[in-house]
């Protein structure tokens, strides 16, 4: 009875909002099989493309892999994609906020004279 | 107590006194387990967020001074095995793989799987320290360290994979500025895996000792968080360091 009583007072609170405590959820093995394996394929891709000479774009095409690499950790390894509100607008203002300095810093930069330092 | 009561105390305490009903591991400020749970999460995130600006930092520099000695950053680059590199990077991953089936294990309160999944991440991640401790034994016999027994010879002359890196005596020194910037991130990372191997091993005298298979997921939980992040810091260094000079 005190059981109940308290969860229909907490439900009242919290309703309308983002609940304080997320439901858990149990990642399967399978989910993570065919991450894990496809994060090994996208490393040997990675690793071949290197021995082509596409010019500019080794670096372009190196670091998108490792983009799409670090997603999939993040979503799945890391559990974002199944997490509360709360961690997902954490990871993501954080990457916001780490892309913002980044910019600013390589904006000064790119806006130096280069090759008279 | 009626349920008038019970809300005032709730309202007054944050939580409600349930005596026995608390988990051992309940910390007396948390309602229950989830909550306690999810700010686990939200502070272990915070954290991370710490850690991406620091190691954002190198990376932000390691760019910048890409573009400002960039003929002595290709050569420098030119002196690392991508056999290495890749290695390492698959073993990582499959040391992600591992520790995430860990989390499950700890989810599913399965205490044997657990500790099986916890020793191959242990394993894995010895491994890859292994190479790296190869890969630096390697570029200390070859005088690329800086500051301790550098020397700027073998970019004068080109090298037998790459002949054509012959720079002049000022840009081969600057491959200094490759190395040390090689050497404090592949360094910090490094360190990084040992403090995380530290507590891993730690983590497997508890759960030996039968903690975290009660319900009691968030400390394996954010060890997971932290060591996959580690594997995304090298998912960044591999291509960066290893790959995208190859053929400039």
């Amino acid at each position: 009875m005190d059981q109940q009583a308290h969860e229909h007072h907490e439900h009242h609170i919290f309703e309308p909002s983002e609940p304080t405590h997320h439901a858990e959820h149990i990642v399967s093995p399978r989910v993570y099989l065919v991450v894990g394996t496809t994060l090994l394929i996208l490393t040997g891709t990675t690793a071949a493309v290197s021995y082509v000479d596409l010019g500019t774009f080794n670096a372009v095409v190196a670091l998108a892999i490792a983009c799409i690499k670090m997603t999939l950790v993040i979503l799945f390894f890391m559990h974002v994609k199944y997490s509360s509100k709360l961690t997902k607008l954490t990871v993501a203002a954080g990457f916001f906020t780490f892309l913002v300095l980044i910019t600013m810093t390589m904006t000064d930069y790119i806006s130096r004279a280069w090759g008279r330092w | 107590m009626d349920s008038h009561t019970l809300a005032a105390q709730t309202a007054e305490t944050g939580h409600i006194e349930h005596g026995a009903d608390h988990p051992p591991f309940l910390r007396h400020h948390f309602e229950n387990v989830p909550q306690q749970r999810e700010a686990a999460t939200f502070g272990m995130w915070l954290f991370l967020l710490t850690e991406i600006m620091f190691f954002g930092g190198l990376f932000c520099s390691y760019l910048i001074f890409r573009n400002w000695y960039y003929p002595a950053f290709v050569a420098g680059s030119h002196t690392l095995h991508i056999w290495a590199g890749t290695l390492n990077t698959t073993l990582l991953i499959v040391s992600s793989f591992t520790m995430a089936m860990g989390v499950h294990a700890a989810e599913t309160r399965m205490r044997k799987a657990l500790m099986g999944w916890i020793i191959a991440t242990l394993i894995l991640g010895c491994g890859f320290l292994c190479v790296k401790a190869y890969e630096w034994h390697d570029e200390w016999v070859e005088h690329h360290v800086p500051g301790l027994n550098f020397s700027p010879e073998g970019f004068l002359h080109g090298t037998k994979d790459y002949p054509d890196d012959k720079l002049p005596l000022d840009m081969a020194e600057k491959t200094q500025v490759y190395f040390s910037l090689y050497f404090a991130m592949t360094g910090m990372h490094a360190l990084h895996m040992v403090i995380g191997v530290s507590l891993l091993t730690i983590l497997l005298i508890q759960v030996y000792g039968g903690k975290y298979v009660n319900g009691h997921v968030a400390p394996i939980e954010n060890f997971g968080l932290y060591w996959h992040f580690v594997d995304i810091v090298w998912i960044f260094l591999f291509p960066l360091l290893y790959l995208i000079s190859r053929h400039q």
